[in-house]
């Protein structure tokens, strides 16, 4: 019988409260259908989605921005349940299959093994809703967590009313829940005009739709559609600043640009608005497939880091698959949640025949052509060059003392200068010859080290509201691509929850019994007048083995 | 050979390993006017240096006087802050604990520093997050914590500004050694002659020490921490207890770890994996119970590190004989605090062959020259369950 460190995690590993053969995480197309395909094939399949998040999740801007402009409504959990349900019919398709299906549960984390995780009994994901959380264990995982959206920062965004286009969409369809009268859409592309089009339809009075470029980027038939509706098309502006009472938006100053999107002095004009949407574009959301390890690779055209996938929608982590937007965001999946759709089948078809539920034949017969899933991962124009264009033009409109962190209230200036932040008061020669460039003096650029100096994206949004901006506005001071960039890591929360949610209502004796708050090594803190006397905390297990006398 | 050593400029002293310990020693060197270059595999303090919970309160150590005198001057002898706080606060939950809580504030005693105990109502003035499960903690004028990722690259920056040298992204793979010396250091980036080398390498320490033909017992494992949101600023950061450490940051988040540790054998500690597990759920209740009034806070990130700890749990801060020029150094898992001393140590080791302010004769490597070479397995400091198991059972 082996010796066993009790202080360690040895005997004390995690126990889910449930193993699912099957658990599938985001119900939209891709989730549901992927959920729907595998119940159907007789895998017992657990179906996850965060709708409705509570009115504080939605207050960080988490999952999406919603630029407190949520109605009051969402307050009322069981009615904003009612409407999630309502608004995605596909879900009654999904308890009739039989799938499981979670809503309002958040998955805040996944647990894998590794070379230095091996007590972790198996693979598994930390859920909560906002009571409590608990550990769920799974042979497969298909995530489809689609998007995040992407924020480029102005003079005066931190006041309620900057919304991005996902968090617009969300309050506009799911919840029914958008409290806004008159909202200013950036960005022309396929995104902003179907933004736009979408918040007519729902009785919103659109103030107008604004691009940079000299013509609208998306479809001309889409625009000419939303000018037939009244609304204006702002080509060639940029945004100068949002203004208004305290903390809110009022209206947004627009300036009008040249040919290299810089402002032309007296041309400004402002726009009677009390929301902005931005609607530059959404990245995909991969933040769990980067928890459990799988593969990620820089595609700009597509949204920048995606899983690498095989012709089923596997990810390198065998286990796990990956389905709808965030295997990649294309301009034609808008508005085509088929697409989508199509790429969850097959995933979920996949996830059935490895479980041993269907042979290989069974599931190539069942999902037919492949053509659709290769038809969705078809480029869409170089998004990181729009976003950085747009950056551009609100940086010189807007100046360099613009907070690029909202949390933390650090300003682009502040980032690329990596300063430390304002609250130390420091002032040091040194330190005033620090940059960033000295920094590229000693190695490639990093996000993750320039977030720990500066503590852009260190903040309760967890960097949702920055993460682009950040990379994109380092990657320009350092003269490089984004693309360059290694990806700013998730960290588990990936959702930002209460000490009271997230702990463990029990835990095994051992774990209470046990517990040090370091190693327990009897002689680690002897005071060294006194050697081999043992200052421990008050179980002593720990075995030392110095020598064999 | 020759050639490639010639390519790249070597120093007096080479450093192996750009963490805390040889950031400090290097900028101890620097200081003295020493040309110094460290090395590192990735980028400096990324590891557990940068990673822990800016603990600086370690009297009881050989180093402890020394970290005591030079913490507070640390900003100023760096040029950068460092966010050292002074002074500690102990919170007890049980009887057990406060006596844990008193030992500790006695062995500063001991060492001519004052505490004060406290009873239920002076921590609760002191510490408003604390609530009435608490029966009473300790007062330490003395100790205090520093936030590691910024004093990481205050070393690192103040040694460049003493003219020290740092290699970033350059991993170590070969010691050449001549005449009893080791007279060059091989990497990934050409080969870099030295007149004396210092290995910090933190859990790879042992690997090095092994290319000289030393044994260093070490075995490596994980820990975690959790961070909040930031909370309104408490007179004192410094506020640990209930079996966690760590600290207010100067920005309000609560940053704490402890409880069990994973033990590892991972055959390449080059590029380790810097995972969670459910482990931060049993922190945060250990920290709502220490803080029932932030208990309804938000946890928003978590971490791990990778830390090595020697048969004792002591450090190896040591000259070698043989090669006479280079001096190994581990801390065993608690390295941070004690940084801006025990760089110093290793300075003079590098320099003079002895250590001016401390006695470190308890550090030396040769306490471990009778160890058994099973001695993990007899401690049960390994992973019990062997990795085909765990490939079998996880993921791939």
């Amino acid at each position: 019988m082996p010796a066993i460190d009790r202080r360690s995690i040895a005997g004390k590993a995690p126990r889910a409260e449930r193993h699912v053969p099957l658990v599938v995480v985001g119900a939209g197309a891709a989730g549901v259908a992927a959920a729907i395909e595998a119940a159907r094939s007789g895998v017992e399949t657990m179906l996850i989605d965060e709708h409705p998040v509570d009115n504080d999740m939605m207050a960080m801007d988490v999952p999406l921005c919603f630029g407190q402009r949520m109605h009051a409504a969402v307050r009322n959990r069981a009615l904003m349940l009612e409407r999630v349900v309502e608004t995605n019919p596909a879900l009654a398709s999904a308890y009739e299959a039989g799938v499981d299906v979670q809503l309002g549960t958040y998955v805040w984390a996944a647990f894998v093994g590794g070379p230095t995780v091996q007590e972790l009994p198996g693979p598994m994901l930390g859920l909560a809703d906002e009571r409590r959380s608990w550990l769920v264990s799974y042979d497969r995982l298909i995530v489809a967590a689609g998007t995040r959206d992407v924020l480029l920062g102005f003079a005066g965004w931190e006041r309620a009313g900057t919304l991005g286009a996902g968090g617009a969409a969300a309050l506009l369809t799911r919840y029914r829940a958008l409290s806004a009268r008159r909202l200013l859409v950036i960005g022309s592309g396929a995104l902003g005009l179907h933004t736009a089009a979408l918040a007519l339809d729902h009785g919103i009075e659109v103030a107008g739709v604004v691009e940079l470029g000299e013509r609208m980027r998306g479809d001309a038939a889409a625009a000419s559609a939303l000018a037939a509706r009244g609304v204006p098309l702002f080509t060639g502006h940029t945004i100068r600043a949002a203004r208004g009472r305290v903390g809110e938006i009022e209206s947004v100053v627009l300036a009008a640009v040249d040919a290299e999107g810089r402002p032309i002095a007296g041309r400004d004009r402002e726009i009677a608005c009390d929301a902005v949407c931005l609607a530059v574009g959404l990245v995909p959301s991969v933040e769990l497939l980067h928890l459990v390890g799988a593969r990620l690779r820089f595609d700009g055209s597509r949204g920048g880091w995606v899983p690498e996938l095989d012709d089923w929608m596997r990810t390198s982590v065998p286990t796990v698959y990956a389905a709808g937007d965030c295997t990649g965001v294309a301009d034609r999946m808008l508005g085509a949640p088929e697409i989508a759709g199509e790429q969850g089948r097959v995933a979920g078809l996949a996830a059935a025949e490895s479980l041993g539920a269907l042979t290989r034949r069974e599931a190539v017969q069942r999902r037919g052509a492949p053509a659709v899933v290769a038809a969705a991962q078809t480029a869409s124009a170089d998004p990181f060059a729009y976003w950085q264009a747009w950056l551009r033009s609100l940086v010189a409109a807007g100046g360099w003392d613009v907070n690029v962190c909202q949390c933390e209230e650090v300003t682009r200036r502040e980032l690329v200068e990596t300063k430390p932040p304002r609250y130390l008061k420091w002032q040091s020669p040194q330190m005033d010859a620090r940059t960033l460039a000295t920094l590229l003096n000693d190695g490639p650029l990093n996000q993750d080290q320039i977030k720990r100096l500066t503590r852009a994206g260190m903040g309760p949004c967890q960097s949702r509201r920055c993460r682009e901006q950040v990379g994109l506005l380092l990657a320009q001071a350092a003269g490089t691509s984004i693309e360059h960039i290694p990806l700013p890591t998730f960290r588990p929360p990936v959702r930002p929850l209460p000490l009271n949610v997230l702990w463990p209502a029990d835990e095994p004796s051992a774990m209470r019994e046990d517990w040090v708050s370091w190693f327990g090594i009897p002689t680690q803190f002897s005071p060294h007048w006194e050697p081999g006397m043992v200052l421990d905390e008050p179980t002593a297990h720990t075995r030392l083995i110095v020598s064999d006398e | 050979m020759m050639d490639a050593a010639m390519t790249t400029r070597g120093a007096a002293v080479v450093i192996v390993g750009g963490g805390v310990t040889g950031l400090s020693a290097g900028w101890w060197l620097a200081r003295a006017g020493v040309d110094v270059l460290v090395l590192d595999k990735g980028i400096v303090g990324w590891e557990a240096s940068g990673r822990n919970g800016g603990g600086a309160t370690h009297v009881y150590s050989p180093f402890g006087l020394e970290e005591q005198r030079l913490w507070p001057q640390m900003d100023e002898l760096l040029g950068y802050p460092t966010e050292h706080q002074a002074f500690r606060i102990g919170v007890a939950l049980s009887e057990a604990q406060l006596a844990l809580a008193r030992r500790w504030a006695e062995i500063g005693e001991a060492r001519g520093f004052r505490w004060e105990p406290l009873d239920r109502r002076q921590v609760k003035e002191l510490v408003p997050i604390v609530g009435d499960n608490a029966i009473g903690g300790t007062y330490l004028h003395f100790g205090g914590h520093a936030n590691p990722q910024r004093t990481v690259q205050a070393y690192a920056w103040a040694l460049q500004d003493h003219g020290g040298r740092i290699l970033q992204h350059t991993a170590v793979t070969g010691l050449q050694q001549r005449g009893g010396r080791v007279t060059a250091v091989e990497t990934t980036r050409g080969t870099f002659g030295a007149d004396a080398v210092v290995i910090a390498a933190g859990p790879q320490t042992g690997f090095f020490a092994d290319m000289l033909g030393v044994s260093l017992p070490l075995a490596p494992a994980r820990v975690e921490m959790i961070a909040t949101e930031p909370i309104p600023l408490m007179g004192v950061g410094g506020v640990a207890g209930n079996g966690l450490y760590g600290r207010q940051t100067l920005r309000g988040n609560l940053v704490y770890g402890g409880g069990p540790h994973e033990w590892i054998n991972v055959p390449d500690m080059a590029t380790p994996e810097h995972r969670n597990t459910p482990l931060v759920r049993n922190l945060a209740r250990r920290l709502a119970e220490l803080f029932p009034g932030a208990a309804h806070v938000r946890m928003i990130r978590a971490w791990s590190g990778l830390v090595e700890n020697t048969p004792d749990g002591l450090p190896v801060v040591d000259r070698l004989s043989d090669p006479d020029n280079v001096v190994i150094a581990t801390m065993s898992s608690v390295g941070f605090g004690l940084s801006p001393a025990s760089g110093r140590a290793i300075a003079e080791l590098v320099q003079h062959g002895r250590c001016s302010f401390a006695d470190l004769r308890a550090l030396a490597l040769g306490r471990f020259a009778h160890t058994p070479i099973d001695w993990r397995e007899r401690a049960g400091w390994i992973a019990t369950r062997s990795e085909v198991e765990m490939a079998a059972g996880g993921d791939g």
